[in-house]
């Protein structure tokens, strides 16, 4: 009958009605409730089965007959959840989850909220249902899920915020685990300012504390994202009721903690409001100039230019903790250009990033490179970026982007073959098309034949 | 001074970066321009009608510096001859490419002109009879009926004044 279960409340369009904070958790379809001990009772026959963190909710699907109406079992009522056992019979009838509930000594089922006060029941009786799952549904999933919700008692959460009063620290708990064991350590009495300072303090531990546990285990976080949806709000409105009210300088402590909190946030990810139209946050500021520090060893040891990927690893490498994401480094170079630092941040155009000293020129390496390049020996066989790199004293894959750089203004002309890649000095801009063999006394052209000459090629 | 054949080549012939493709725009372009010229000069002083791409072509390779040109910068090259009127690609794959030393209409003018000296105007002639013809002796018609008789067809046909 339906009269066993206890009423489960639907919308108009036969949704259930949750309770607070009650959360949908699985559901199966075509689930039939049967009890094997009781034959008095009315089986409640293919209808959509919903688990929530507080009830075991059955609703009749539109087929079924209309005397059966929606039924909730309260998790708090069951007493005992059977485990699945796989044997020859389980493999040809559809899967079944039993689980145990208590009842009340009326013959209904054991309801809590009717009234019947704290902890486990005053039934003495219990029997055994059987949810039939006819559909397709996932059913193991779902009586893992039952195990869960079952287990983690959301329903005590409720019963102890709801009592309130007691050794007041019921206020602070954030957690229905942690609520029992403040509630039963025989914590001290509060009294007067002290008490509620210590209140303050006791609830700022607990956040503390429920921050580390939710961020070292993801599935802790899951459920404890509600309370951490909470706090950032808070955090958030806090910050921006700071920064819009511009009160006396009396704040100057306040100013503080602020910075404190925007830091402290910007650590744990959460990019707040008021530092992204700000300049810059304090943190990547300070990031900058202290890299800017550090770079300029490097720098003189690379001849005047390191890659940023170098760069990023000797920093780290330094740093040795608090490793810094390749973002911060990223936003801590662009904003060298905002203060007078002696260090600069340059992409080339194959797209390769490097930090070069200000005073570094241009011009004085292609000048370099171009003594390089005249010497017989690379007039005859050009030069590569190795030999370029020993010259200059620079890394290879720098000397290469200076080479192509060099390339790009005319200064060299590369060669592709099976030897590599190699640069010669540019000898186009000295042919003329309208006599090719023609050959200027002066100028480069005549140095190169010369040079080639005397090793014999002709 | 180096040869091919009879055929003097210039002094950047030996340069190694004359042989890869410049990707810089004014060394492209003097590059390509050098190229052009060269093909042309030695195609008309060696009466090379046809390249093919994909074969030997003694000016693609420089033996000395050990350098080829690759089929990308053979295509460019050739492709800068087409555009200016001093080729024509013989096939759409761009396989094989005819070389004008005259461009087209230079072409027609010369059988215009040659059959005006010789008074052929209103006779029909075969080309074989142009190519063993006293008249074309010694002359470029003698060549282009070569050409022809190679079986390769001229599209100057389209320009053709006389019959």
């Amino acid at each position: 009958m339906a009269d066993f279960f206890s009423k489960a409340e639907v919308t108009s369009s036969g949704r259930p009605v949750l309770l607070r904070s009650e959360v949908e958790c699985h559901l199966l379809s075509s689930v039939d409730i049967e009890s094997e001990d009781n034959h008095h009772f009315y089986p409640l026959k293919s209808g959509l089965l919903i688990l929530t963190t507080h009830r075991l909710l059955w609703l009749p699907s539109s087929s079924s007959s209309s005397t059966s109406s929606a039924a909730a079992i309260p998790l708090h009522a069951i007493s005992h959840i059977f485990s699945t056992k796989k044997s020859l019979k389980s493999m040809f009838h559809s899967p079944r989850i039993r689980f145990q509930v208590l009842v009340s000594p009326d013959g209904r089922l054991f309801d809590p909220a009717s009234g019947s006060g704290s902890s486990s029941g005053s039934g003495s009786k219990s029997i055994v249902l059987t949810a039939v799952v006819r559909g397709k549904g996932d059913c193991d999933g779902f009586l893992g899920k039952l195990w869960e919700s079952w287990r983690a008692r959301a329903w005590e959460c409720n019963e102890t915020s709801g009592s309130g009063s007691g050794s007041g620290s019921g206020t602070g708990t954030s957690t229905a685990t942690s609520g029992g064991l403040y509630s039963s350590d025989g914590s001290v009495r509060m009294v007067g300012v002290a008490g509620i300072l210590r209140k303050e303090q006791e609830m700022w531990e607990s956040t503390d504390k429920s921050l580390q546990d939710a961020f070292q285990d993801l599935n802790a976080l899951m459920s404890k994202a509600k309370e951490m949806v909470m706090l950032a709000e808070k955090m958030r409105q806090k910050l921006l009721s700071g920064s819009s009210s511009q009160t006396s300088g009396a704040n100057d402590e306040d100013m503080g903690s602020k910075e404190e909190m925007q830091d402290w946030l910007l650590s744990v990810g959460i990019i707040s409001p008021v530092t992204k139209e700000s300049a810059g946050a304090l943190y990547h500021q300070q990031l900058s100039r202290q890299l800017a520090d550090f770079v300029r060893t490097p720098l003189q040891r690379a001849g005047g230019m390191i890659n940023l990927i170098d760069a990023y690893c000797l920093f780290n490498r330094a740093r040795g903790t608090e490793l810094i994401s390749p973002d911060d480094m990223l936003q801590a170079c662009s904003l060298w250009e905002k203060f007078d630092v002696p260090v600069m941040l340059r992409k080339f155009d194959s797209g390769v990033m490097v930090i070069q000293n200000k005073s570094h020129s241009d011009e004085e390496v292609f000048a370099r490179i171009k003594g390089l390049v005249t010497k017989p020996e690379a007039l005859r066989s050009g030069i590569s970026p190795s030999d370029a790199a020993i010259t200059l004293g620079i890394a290879p894959a720098m000397a290469k982007e200076h080479l192509l750089t060099a390339e790009s203004k005319g200064l060299l002309c590369r060669d592709i073959s099976p030897d590599g890649f190699r640069f010669y000095i540019n000898l186009f801009p000295e042919i003329d098309p309208r006599d090719v063999y023609l050959v200027k006394d002066y100028g480069i052209c005549n140095t190169w034949i010369k040079a080639v000459s005397t090793s014999g090629l002709k | 001074m180096q040869k091919l054949g009879e055929f003097k080549l210039p002094h950047f012939f030996n340069y190694p970066p004359y042989f890869t493709l410049q990707p810089v725009r004014e060394a492209r372009e003097k590059q390509v321009q050098l190229w052009k010229e060269l093909i042309l000069d030695y195609c008309r002083t060696q009466k090379i009608f046809v390249i093919g791409l994909e074969e030997e072509f003694p000016l693609f390779s420089n033996s000395v510096i050990e350098r080829t040109l690759s089929h990308e910068a053979r295509e460019a090259f050739l492709s800068a001859l087409v555009s200016e009127g001093h080729a024509e690609w013989l096939d759409k794959g761009h396989r094989k490419c005819l070389i004008l030393w005259h461009r087209i209409q230079d072409w027609a003018e010369i059988i215009l002109n040659f059959v005006k000296d010789n008074g052929f105007e209103h006779s029909v002639m075969t080309v074989e009879e142009i190519r063993s013809g006293i008249e074309s002796r010694g002359t470029e018609m003698e060549l282009l009926s070569t050409a022809c008789s190679l079986e390769i067809k001229l599209p100057w046909k389209r320009k053709e004044k006389c019959t």
